[in-house]
């Protein structure tokens, strides 16, 4: 079932008229970047999500924040909707435009505001790169710890819409972990400070119920991130496995010795083949499956913990378990893994990305169902994985250009999603609903769920102009998603009538 | 330790229920560990303390997943013997306090700048909502973000959001190695220090400092432990003391002045309050035995950047910062989406709410 804007099943959007909307922006807001020709607005029609494209209304690229205020108030007014956009690198469409809406890209907010050593924050504008971040706090040897795959190109206010991960969240915690305070803008364009400068805040956790959100509940224009002291030393081992499974039962083996690695990884034989012709890692490309177990901290402990690991990892069955000898080839380690998309990318036309998680010792099964799925549907499946907190990514290998396969790599990404709901985890980890996977939505909650959700964005924006249809699905297209989609021979939601 | 499971989920939502068609309040309670902090809520008494047990924990998942009745000695308990911690350690504040009451109140202890807050590991929770739904939010794995986050939503909280009967959090390996010492610096100075240990990889897992000396608390490897042991120096400290600090049963809370807290910015100054302080959280919390009004008191708060709590029933209306006027309407508005008819703890937090 489609997951472009559905007005019939998703919602009627308001009917906006583009050329009075237009002249009034261009009146009101004299000095504000608004793209508006067809050839302007074609950049803007997708995110990370190439495969999925809509051309927006407008496009605004705003550089003060008084210009997003008028144009929220503008927009509210007129019932025009908004949908935000960083850097434009989610995987799951939550930035993907309206033909009836503007699109409000954030991303000319690029300014790192203050780094301040002492006080351990950084406070920057929702625009900058995660990177960026960072490297201004590098002088004085700190940090900004979530990093996710793409941080040199996502935004600081897409990680907070997405709640992004990185390789060092099982240690060093996702977004909503290293954030401080979060100033945002209503849908009214009313500023509002979610948290704090302190550890705490006065009422609701509305900071922590605004991560995640993917530009549904307000408009990102200020993020005050926490700064780690970083590590002494970080070390990376490697270790080879004859099977999935032994790998798999390894990553339990060093959490119950007692260690939270800095980073742990996995990837199966078909990545590691793709990302050692890539990188040149220096990946045993025999192996059915490597962990790469980072260790980081203090380099006392790094080198006590190293040697428990290596001992666990043998225990575990590896084959080989090799320490890297220097930084160069710490970096080449990470390099494969932080390059395995792009690597997969390489040998074979087009790729999809799948973001479930599960209950870790679930993996074994959960591989084999891939494996089963992949035959059944006659596309390759690539794993990698990040381990330690079971977050997986497969990698669905496919050609867009053969007639019906985009749409067979689709349908095997919902199986895979709902295996992992299955085994008692979520569609996604940290790409984010979206609009990719609006319908396995319906696989996660229940009628009431929805209902609830639904209502929580009501409590934020009645209208429901801030980016509608993302995230969170009508109960009409889960009632028409289940008709097409029937469960062991049972019609999720039952009690609806079908359309 | 014998833990006593029972699932009394279909009763606590019958109350809700019933309370929802005669349109009657209700106040939440768990063990009423905490009923001193906040706004007295009136109502008629919901006890969590027979939905209890713990329902699933897998010490290699790092999840545990308990009932909101639960006693938290029985859940610590559990994790202790599988050499696993609730790392923001939460305070018990009486025998019997249910888990369900330390995640509403959202307290956490002395390690928190460090390890993060209760609602930190909050990974899922099942919850009865004001539609008289038992509803399921989150779940138990580490990274899970599909739809809101509702879960961490109902840490601190204080039960005016819904009933929460199971919470499924995040748990971590005790540290292999802990000490404690005591050094004799003023608060200026230990201030000082704290800032700059704060920037480099001293594994400090508690600071708090009574006017007279700094304490520390360093945990991890027996390797970063021992260097920065001898390089920070000072004489050897009963770890009991954190415990102490935490319960609130130091001799500093025997004053009969009203206890209030505050919550600064990591790095603010040493401060000159109408009172007694103890400083804990590397100075982030700072606790106050004061005569001294509200108003007083949270000016001095706002204005370094931080608010004020009162710790003491009875001796502020407003035990809880006001809030500025648009969160106090987004807060009113989430109230009504969660729970319409107004019927879990009504003003518990604020009248408004
Ligand atoms: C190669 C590659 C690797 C990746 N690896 C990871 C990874 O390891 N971990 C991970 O978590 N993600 C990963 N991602 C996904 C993506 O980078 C993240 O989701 C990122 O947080 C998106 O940031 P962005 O600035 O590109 O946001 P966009 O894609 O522009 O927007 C994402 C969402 O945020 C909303 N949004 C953006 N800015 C604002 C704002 N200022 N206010 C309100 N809402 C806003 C949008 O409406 C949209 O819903 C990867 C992506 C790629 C392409
Ligand atoms: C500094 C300090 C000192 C204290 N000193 C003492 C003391 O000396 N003696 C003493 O007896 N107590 C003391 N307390 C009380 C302590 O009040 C806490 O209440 C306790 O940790 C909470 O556990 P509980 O089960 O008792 O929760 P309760 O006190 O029963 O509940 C706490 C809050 O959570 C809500 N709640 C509880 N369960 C749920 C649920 N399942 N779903 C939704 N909401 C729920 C309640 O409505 C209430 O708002 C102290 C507290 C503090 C902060």
């Amino acid at each position: 079932m489609n997951i472009l804007y559905d007005e019939r099943v998703d919602g009627a959007l308001p009917k906006v008229d583009k050329a009075a909307l237009l002249a009034e922006l261009q009146a009101q807001l004299p000095d504000l970047d608004i793209l508006h020709r067809s050839e302007d607005l074609k950049p803007y029609e997708c995110d990370g999500l190439s495969a999925y494209r809509t051309t927006p209304l407008l496009v605004v690229l705003p550089e003060r924040i008084e210009q997003v205020e008028t144009l929220l108030k503008l927009c509210h007014q007129r019932g025009v909707p908004v949908v935000a956009r960083g850097a434009g690198t989610g995987l799951s469409g939550g930035a993907l435009p309206l033909e009836q809406g503007i699109l409000l890209v954030m991303a000319r907010f690029n300014k790192i505001l203050e780094v301040d050593p002492a006080g351990r924050f950084a406070r920057v504008q929702p625009g900058v790169r995660n990177l960026a971040i960072s490297q201004a706090a590098a002088p004085y040897e700190l940090y900004y710890a979530p990093d996710p795959s793409s941080q040199i190109a996502c935004s600081i206010g897409g990680n907070v819409a997405e709640n992004a991960g990185g390789v060092h969240c099982l240690k060093y915690g996702l977004t909503v972990h290293n954030l401080l305070k979060v100033d945002i803008l209503t849908v009214e364009g009313e500023r509002m400070t979610l948290g704090s400068d302190a550890l705490d805040s006065p009422g609701f956790d509305l900071l922590a119920l605004f991560t995640g959100s993917e530009g549904m509940l307000g408009i990102v224009t200020e993020v005050t991130v926490k700064l780690l002291p970083k590590p002494q030393v970080a070390k990376v081992l490697l270790a080879a496995f004859d099977s999935v499974e032994k790998a798999g039962r390894a990553v339990g083996d060093i959490i119950a010795a007692g260690i939270i690695p800095g980073g742990l990884e996995m990837m199966d034989n078909l990545s590691i083949r793709a990302a050692e012709d890539f990188i040149h890692a220096g990946y045993p490309v025999d192996a059915e499956a490597i962990l790469l177990c980072e260790l980081d901290g203090v380099e006392a402990d790094v080198h006590d913990d190293c040697a428990r690991v290596s001992e666990v990892l043998k225990l575990a069955g590896a084959t080989e378990v090799r320490l890297a000898r220097d930084e160069a080839e710490r970096v080449r380690f990470w390099a494969g893994r932080k390059n395995a998309f792009p690597a997969v990318g390489r040998i074979s036309p087009d790729y999809y990305c799948m973001d479930g998680t599960i209950p870790r010792r679930e993996l074994p099964g959960v591989l084999k169902g891939i494996s089963d799925l992949s035959e059944q549907f006659g596309l390759r499946v690539a794993n990698v994985f990040h381990a330690g907190d079971g977050n997986m990514h497969p990698l669905i290998l496919f050609d867009a250009n053969q007639p019906g396969e985009l749409e067979r790599a689709e349908d095997l990404g919902g199986k895979i999603l709902e295996l992992c709901v299955k085994v008692g985890g979520s569609i996604t980890g940290e790409h984010g609903v979206g609009r990719e996977k609006i319908n396995q939505m319906c696989s996660q909650f229940n009628a009431d769920e929805l209902t609830l959700f639904h209502a929580v964005k009501a409590a934020f924006d009645p209208s429901g102009l801030l980016n509608p249809g993302k995230n969170i699905p009508t109960l009409h297209r889960c009632a028409e998603f289940g008709r097409m989609h029937i469960h062991n021979g049972q019609l999720p939601f039952p009690e609806l009538e079908r359309f | 330790m014998s833990v006593i499971a029972n699932d009394a989920s279909a009763q606590l939502l019958d109350q809700v229920n019933q309370a929802l068609a005669a349109n009657t309040p209700l106040r939440i309670q768990g063990s009423g560990s905490k009923s001193f902090l906040g706004r007295q809520a009136d109502g008629v008494l919901l006890d969590t303390r027979e939905h209890r047990g713990i329902v699933s924990y897998d010490p290699t998942e790092l999840v545990v997943t308990v009932r909101a009745g639960t006693p938290l000695t029985e859940l610590e308990a559990a994790l202790d013997a599988a050499g696993q911690m609730l790392p923001c350690e939460p305070p018990h504040f009486a025998e019997g306090a249910t888990v369900g009451g330390m995640i509403a109140a959202g307290l956490s202890g002395p390690r928190r700048p460090w390890s993060g807050s209760v609602r930190d590991f909050v990974l899922g929770s099942r919850v009865i909502t004001g539609q008289g739904k038992h509803l399921r939010f989150g779940g138990e794995v580490m990274k899970n973000v599909a739809g809101y986050d509702l879960s961490r939503l109902m840490a601190g909280s204080f039960g005016c959001l819904g009933v929460l009967t199971e919470v499924s959090l995040k748990v971590l390996p005790k540290p292999r190695l802990c000490t404690s010492l005591r050094l004799e610096i003023d608060l200026d100075r230990a201030l000082l220090k704290l800032a700059e240990w704060g920037q480099q990889p001293v594994p400090i897992s508690a600071a708090s400092h009574d006017g007279k000396a700094l304490y520390l608390r360093l945990e991890g490897g027996e390797g970063s432990v021992n260097a920065a042991r001898e390089r920070i120096g000072g004489e050897d400290l009963d770890p009991g003391y954190w415990n102490e600090l935490r319960e609130q049963r130091l001799a500093f809370f025997a004053d009969p002045r009203p206890l209030w807290r505050l919550s600064l910015p990591n790095n603010t100054p040493a401060l000159g309050l109408p009172g007694d302080q103890l400083v804990d959280w590397a100075g982030a919390q700072r606790w106050l035995k004061s005569d001294a009004d509200a108003v007083t008191i949270r000016g001095i708060a706002i204005e370094v950047g931080g608010h004020a709590t009162c710790f003491t029933a009875g001796a502020t209306s407003n035990p809880f910062q006001p809030l500025s006027a648009p969160l106090l309407r987004y807060h009113r508005q989430l109230k009504a989406a969660l729970d319409p008819q107004g019927i879990f703890n009504p003003g518990r937090m604020y009248s408004e709410v």
